[in-house]
């Protein structure tokens, strides 16, 4: 390459940028930028017309994340009943807390799945963006499609382990009422949080790497908060002689709001007072968690969508 | 608009006199005014306009930082960034103009910034600087990223298919030409981590090229498969080149560029060295 040319083409590159800047040029032939995060209603609209997308991978991960173990699905029932039966070993005979409340196998499990369901799902969340780096920087989609599908994928293994729990509080003595078809209504609530929150940590996930560290003993911390092994209003109030405030406010978190709702349902000799309803204040904690993670989980990881890529 | 048009002719006209001048060299970012001989029309589809692109990585931890909650609890507190991280200026300053029915070759050496740039155009990387405006929405040929090896061929196709936007109606369509143009036959019943490698990259070139696109951005797609889906696969670059816009190519075979493209970008450490006619380009990529 000769010198005079590069020179003419110094020059009529230094004419171009004069005459016309690019962006105007793009403007004129109705280019828009690669990289635009759409307005929000718009981006709900994609969205919605992925939704095959997101179910096929939600079952496609199911399907494949058990493909390998011999058990195969058999594991998305054993490993809730694994859990509930350490813990019952430990709090409820070794810590003695089974003398304390009536039924504590029924009162146990079903704290432990309804807690599982949130934590799986908000673990997943948070890796739902940095771990599909590579999904994100080859394939156009909205992201929240990954954390969706996240969600998703957790609320199918959900149906399996709800199918147990059922079994087992009917075997520990329960017998089924009109009640128990409020479940759905409680699972959808809770799923519909389970839903922002996933996208709130899937956010902060795809930023801040060091999340998936911190996360174990953040959902430990709220494990131990949400009552799933002891009633809150014993312990706090009655043992430890804190004021009810703080028992209030511990049952105001959205896990201990739907588990305590749930064994309303489930357990007859939970606050048989009550008659299987709720307390006004958990329901309320239920709706309002459901409704708020929804609307700001969407907003808050649409306000990042053109910048997952970056990692 | 007619200043475009005039510009253009302007630019068309006067480029036979000099032979050879469709080829620039570095440092001059201005593709503008050089056009391959042999392009269609002069509609732009693609502008990328001073584009530069910043990526984050992140080094192996050091063994005092590894899985401590508390560590990581002082860092995110004090708002740190992690000591390992490092930050790649991949794409420094890139400014060219692509159009209609341009097939663009783009040849440079490992971390010259090429699939960066791809990604880019594509909109799935954000700028750190500069812009990319395209017509239409950009999609990169490659569905290997939501694909999973344990799942059979039949629900890859499937999740491929959906993965690039496609509908339930659209899926059932494509699904026996995938198969077919993919050539695996029954293992289509099998996992896909039972395939040969050849047999696993047919089987994702046959799912990404099912769908029609305005842009299309190749990575590296052509390498793999025996001579005879080679040419079955460079017959479908043509004919996608021909109903679609604009098709980019990252390819380190420059025999397959020089076949399929009309332009080449010489891409070198994240600036563009040369960009114009194939032959000329390619020909001093291989001196250099």
């Amino acid at each position: 390459m000769s010198q005079p040319e590069s020179a003419v083409a110094d020059a009529q590159a230094g004419g171009r940028s004069g005459q016309e800047p690019l962006a105007k040029l793009a403007k004129r032939y109705g280019l828009r930028r690669a990289i635009a995060r759409p307005r929000f209603p718009v981006y709900l609209r994609q969205l919605w017309e992925r939704r095959h997308f997101i179910l096929t991978y939600a079952t496609s991960r199911n399907v494949s994340k058990y493909s390998r173990s011999a058990l195969g699905q058999l594991w998305q029932v054993l490993t809730p009943l694994l859990n509930a039966a350490i813990y019952y070993v430990m709090f409820g005979l070794i810590l003695g807390g089974k003398d304390d409340i009536e039924n504590y196998p029924a009162f146990l499990l079903t704290g432990m799945f309804v807690f599982t369901f949130t934590q799986r799902t908000v673990s997943a969340g948070a890796r739902s963006i940095s771990g599909n780096l590579s999904m994100i920087r080859a394939l156009h989609f909205p992201r929240a499609s990954l954390p969706l599908a996240y969600t998703i994928q957790e609320l199918q293994q959900l149906a399996f382990s709800m199918g147990v729990l059922l079994v087992i509080v009917m075997i520990t003595g329960e017998t089924p009422t009109w009640f128990w078809l409020m479940i759905p209504v409680v699972l959808v609530l809770q799923t519909l949080f389970n839903i922002g929150a996933g996208l709130v940590v899937a956010r902060l996930g795809a930023q801040m790497r060091d999340l998936n560290q911190l996360l174990p003993f953040i959902t430990r911390t709220w494990l131990y908060a949400s009552g799933v092994f002891f009633s809150i209003q014993d312990k706090v109030v009655g043992s430890a002689d804190l004021p009810q405030w703080v028992a209030n406010a511990m049952y105001l978190n959205p896990a201990a709001s739907y588990i305590e709702w749930m064994r309303e349902i489930l357990i007859s000799t939970h606050n048989p007072e009550l008659g299987h309803h709720p307390p006004t204040m958990v329901l309320v904690s239920c709706v309002f968690w459901a409704v708020f993670a929804l609307g700001f989980g969407f907003w808050y990881f649409w306000r990042s969508e053109e910048r997952y890529g970056r990692g | 608009m007619a200043e475009l048009t005039k510009e253009l002719s302007q630019v068309k006209g006067d480029k036979p006199a000099v032979p050879g001048k469709d080829v620039k060299v570095h440092p001059t970012p201005e593709p503008q005014g050089k056009r391959p001989l042999d392009v269609p029309t002069g509609t732009p589809t693609v502008i990328v306009d001073d584009l530069h692109i910043v990526y984050r990585v992140y080094g192996a931890a050091a063994e005092s930082e590894k899985g401590n909650a508390v560590n990581a609890l002082t860092r995110l507190l004090k708002r740190q960034a992690r000591p390992q991280m490092k930050e790649v200026h991949a794409v420094k300053g890139v400014t060219f103009v692509a159009y209609h029915g341009d097939a663009i070759g783009i040849v440079g050496r490992n971390g010259s910034g090429k699939s960066t740039l791809l990604r880019a155009i594509a909109g799935l990387l954000p700028p750190h600087k500069g812009a990319v405006y395209t017509d239409g929405q950009p999609s990169l040929l490659g569905v290997n990223a939501a694909l999973m090896r344990e799942l059979t061929g039949e629900r890859n196709i499937v999740l491929g298919c959906y993965a690039m936007g496609m509908t339930p109606a659209e899926v059932r369509e494509k699904y026996q030409e995938i198969v077919d143009f993919s050539g695996i036959d029954e293992f289509v019943q099998l996992p896909m981590s039972t395939y040969s490698s050849g047999m696993g990259a047919r089987l994702r070139f046959a799912i990404s090229s099912a769908k029609t696109h305005d842009v299309l951005l190749i990575d590296e797609a052509l390498a793999t498969g025996d001579r005879e889906f080679r040419k079955k696969s460079e017959a479908r670059i043509r004919q996608i080149r021909e109903s679609a816009g604009t098709v980019f190519l990252v390819a380190h075979d420059l025999r397959v560029i020089e076949q399929t493209c009309n332009r080449v970008i010489w891409l070198h450490k994240g600036k563009i060295k040369m960009d114009g006619d194939p032959k000329e380009v390619i020909a001093a990529y291989n001196k250099g």
